[in-house]
């Protein structure tokens, strides 16, 4: 899955967890880490573990 | 290419085509082409006329100024101290020199002086690099500080002036060692690369070397696209701030308004402490070789730091380093004679391609 598809995976996702709850993402492309971290800074989420090729986000608002 | 750098290329072609080295007409004309540029060279940096090397690319100025201080002074120890967002020819550089420390950067691409500081005073540290402004995002570092502390620990400082020469004044960039340039980034032949090294720094060339340029870079010079290269060079000098003052506001008229009329976009770099003519943005959910493509369609010749439209499999390492976004990512540079118009079909353009891109992933 390469960039931008894992955030766009995220970001139809994280609706789909409730507001606290915590969101795995597991992805190969070298963009995730970076990008992640960016969509949690624009979207106001919060980045809880970056450890390629596994992430946590949880759902902020 | 700058139309008079190009018509002196062509002049020289005819009349500097000879051997700098040889003692014919053609030879001692093209030596006397040579010691022009090396003047205007020179006068536009600070430096003294035999300081300054022509190499044949950025790249191998960058190659050349880091593995010849790390030669040059490797009884002190190899670490080489650069920022992370250092041209990758800088960072490879350094890793292959043996110790490369890079120092890290703010959201908006400043170096950490705190940490510039630390990693220069370490012990073992063979020479620091630094660019005057990045490459990508046009941030200017600050300079004078980062400077300073390297004089103060006594360490040679190289300056990366790729993305700035002839786009600024140049007055605050001084207390370098070695500094680094190229022609292709202000309107001359990509295939010029600057060296200028200072008298008494302890540089030794870390490959074979003649008789050619003081036996700091091989190789007979290309003369007329050198000199090619030194006309670029006055042209933006003599145009005084003119032109960088009016791209300076073309590229915030850009800023705000894709800010303005594009959701979710991230724009990189400081928005006022800048060079004139760079603007990089990201745009959430989009891909940025689609993006590339769209816009050169619309005949808009773009680059991006996207993984996906990169020659390799890795974002722009300097996006990642600021904690920008790196898919859906466009640079932008401006040419000497863009114009608002230009910028303003731009503003009209990016929007219905960006609306389009996101209709077809379904996310907004």
């Amino acid at each position: 899955m390469k960039c931008p598809r894992p955030i766009i995976e995220v970001a139809r996702h994280i609706r789909e967890v409730q507001v606290g709850a915590v969101l795995q993402l597991l992805a190969d492309d070298p963009a995730a880490g970076p990008d992640l971290a960016a969509w949690c800074r624009m979207r106001g989420q919060t980045l809880v573990a970056s450890d390629p090729p596994r992430f946590l986000v949880r759902r902020e608002l | 290419m700058l139309p008079d750098a190009r018509q002196a290329w062509l002049d020289a072609q005819q009349a500097g085509w000879g051997d700098p080295a040889r003692l014919h007409r053609p030879g001692r004309l093209a030596a006397q082409a040579l010691d022009q540029a090396r003047e205007a060279v020179a006068a536009a940096v600070g430096a003294r006329s035999d300081e300054v090397v022509f190499t044949g690319s950025a790249a191998h100025a960058n190659h050349a100024a880091v593995a010849g201080l790390a030669l040059g002074r490797r009884r002190v120890g190899p670490r080489i101290v650069t920022t992370a967002i250092d041209h990758s020819s800088v960072l490879s550089a350094a890793v292959a020199a043996g110790s490369h420390a890079p120092v890290e950067v703010d959201h908006e691409g400043h170096v950490d002086l705190d940490r510039w500081a630390a990693a220069v005073r370490s012990t073992g540290t063979a020479a620091a690099c630094i660019q005057v402004a990045n490459h990508e995002v046009g941030t200017l570092q600050p300079y004078a500080e980062a400077s300073q502390i390297c004089q103060q620990a006594e360490v040679p400082l190289i300056v990366d002036a790729t993305a700035a020469l002839g786009r600024i004044e140049f007055g605050g960039i001084s207390g370098w060692s070695v500094l680094t340039g190229w022609a292709g980034a202000f309107g001359g032949p990509a295939s010029v690369g600057i060296l200028v090294i200072k008298k008494g720094v302890r540089w030794r060339a870390p490959y074979p070397t003649d008789d050619y340029q003081g036996g700091r870079w091989p190789g007979m010079p290309d003369v007329p696209a050198i000199y090619a290269a030194a006309v670029a060079l006055e042209c933006w000098r003599q145009s005084g701030h003119s032109v960088g003052e009016r791209q300076h506001d073309l590229i915030d008229r850009l800023r705000a308004g894709i800010a303005q009329r594009v959701p979710d976009v991230d724009v990189a770099g400081d928005p006022v402490r800048r060079v004139p003519h760079l603007l990089t943005f990201s745009v959430l959910y989009v891909d940025g070789e689609t993006l590339t493509l769209e816009l050169d369609k619309a005949g808009f010749a773009v680059a991006s730091g996207s993984a996906c439209s990169a020659s390799s499999e890795h974002p722009s390492h300097v996006l990642a380093a600021m904690g920008a976004l790196t898919h859906g990512n466009v640079r932008i540079g401006l040419t000497w004679p863009t114009t608002q118009a230009e910028i303003d079909r731009f503003l009209a353009v990016l929007p219905p391609i960006v609306a389009d891109i996101r209709a077809t992933v379904g996310v907004s």
